[in-house]
């Protein structure tokens, strides 16, 4: 029975982080902004950064096999694997998050030093969805700590709280 | 299988001596980027304008800290060289210690961490270098490098350090969730014996 409610419990946490990482993938890929000023127009999206860029790739990997592992089933020999696929994609999560946060910060605050001036005044519709964006990204993050943490539980299972 | 050949390899002693290796190897790693970002500062005195004949100086800095992603480069890269450091100690000098199954646990949880961590500081690191080496024009923001060409080649070797770290901290993280399935503890004076793959 306790067995049963964690089996659900994890698949609803893999659940969640799919639907974390499918809409922090599709605010992004939809953020578009076309700004005017003194006769020059310009267009924001996501693919003038590469930070961006490797955001949406990364997510997209993230859907996709959380999506493929939300069907493994229970007496799988793949869940050894799933273990380190799921660090790999831990480490994928934090290193999009993290690049996309330092791009989008200089856009928002700029860098005085180097001369940089912050966008986010001429496009602030886009700033604020590449915010919805980062947020959902870094709520899929926390969720696949938690996933990871489940994996590992699940393949030493009766090796934890005892003493050897 | 594959996978319990590798779990196999890290129940023998040799294994133990590999994962030591790789922690030197990874604390070296980490704690050198730290250190060359660290030190990562260039001034140069440029001509802005002219007045008249004479020509109009400006002394211009190029330090790390003007970048949040380069502060958050060095604080993670000295955070995951100082774990190393204590795995290295607890494996080199916990042979009186207690040899429990939440010492195992806690180091492979530690060990997946740091790999997070170091990822996301050296990815962080590396986007926004690429912006100061191109520029980026949508956003207009014009190239520091070709001005500041010292400073970005100390940097392009502490993301080339910090790098090479992700990968060793990643095989160490591997070899530590290994070592959870099949306990074994690593002393040079009991000769270890691998236990039966399940």
């Amino acid at each position: 029975m306790v067995k049963l409610t964690k089996r659900i419990g994890a698949l609803v946490l893999r659940l969640a982080a799919f639907g974390a990482a499918l809409a922090a993938l599709i605010v992004m890929v939809t953020s578009r902004e076309r700004a005017s000023f003194f006769a020059v127009s310009l267009e924001a999206k996501y693919t003038d950064m590469a930070a961006f860029k490797y955001f949406v790739i990364a997510n997209a990997v993230v859907s996709v096999y959380s999506f493929l592992v939300l069907f493994l089933p229970k007496e799988s020999l793949l869940w050894k694997f799933v273990v380190v696929l799921d660090l790999v994609m831990t480490m994928l999560l934090t290193s999009s998050l993290s690049a996309a946060l330092a791009v989008a910060q200089v856009g928002k605050k700029g860098n005085a030093n180097a001369g940089w001036l912050p966008i986010c005044g001429q496009v602030p519709k886009f700033c604020d969805q590449v915010t919805g964006a980062l947020i959902a990204g870094f709520v899929a993050l926390v969720l696949y700590v938690l996933l990871l943490l489940y994996s590992l539980h699940s393949v030493v299972d009766p090796f934890l709280l005892q003493k050897s | 299988m594959a996978v319990s050949k590798l779990v196999l390899a890290a129940t023998s002693t040799k294994s133990c001596k590999v994962l030591l290796g790789l922690r030197v190897l990874a604390f070296s790693a980490t704690l050198s980027a730290a250190i060359v970002m660290g030190l990562n500062k260039e001034t140069k005195t440029f001509v802005v304008g002219n007045v008249g004949n004479t020509p109009v100086k400006a002394t211009f800095t190029a330090k790390f800290q003007h970048t949040p992603a380069f502060v958050f480069f060095v604080v993670a890269n000295a955070m995951v060289s100082f774990h190393n450091m204590l795995m290295i100690a607890v494996h080199l000098f916990g042979v009186k210690m207690e040899f429990t199954s939440f010492r195992l646990l806690s180091v492979a949880i530690l060990d997946m961490l740091n790999v997070t961590l170091i990822s996301a500081a050296a990815n962080a690191a590396a986007f926004i270098s690429e912006v100061g080496k191109n520029g980026n024009k949508h956003a207009r923001w014009d190239k520091i490098c070709d001005r500041f060409a010292t400073y970005c080649d100390h940097g392009a070797g502490a993301l080339i350090a910090a790098f090479a770290g992700v990968v060793l901290m990643l095989t160490i993280s591997a070899i530590s969730i290994s070592r959870l399935a099949h306990p074994n503890k690593c002393s040079s004076s009991t000769a270890a014996t691998p236990s039966v793959v399940p």
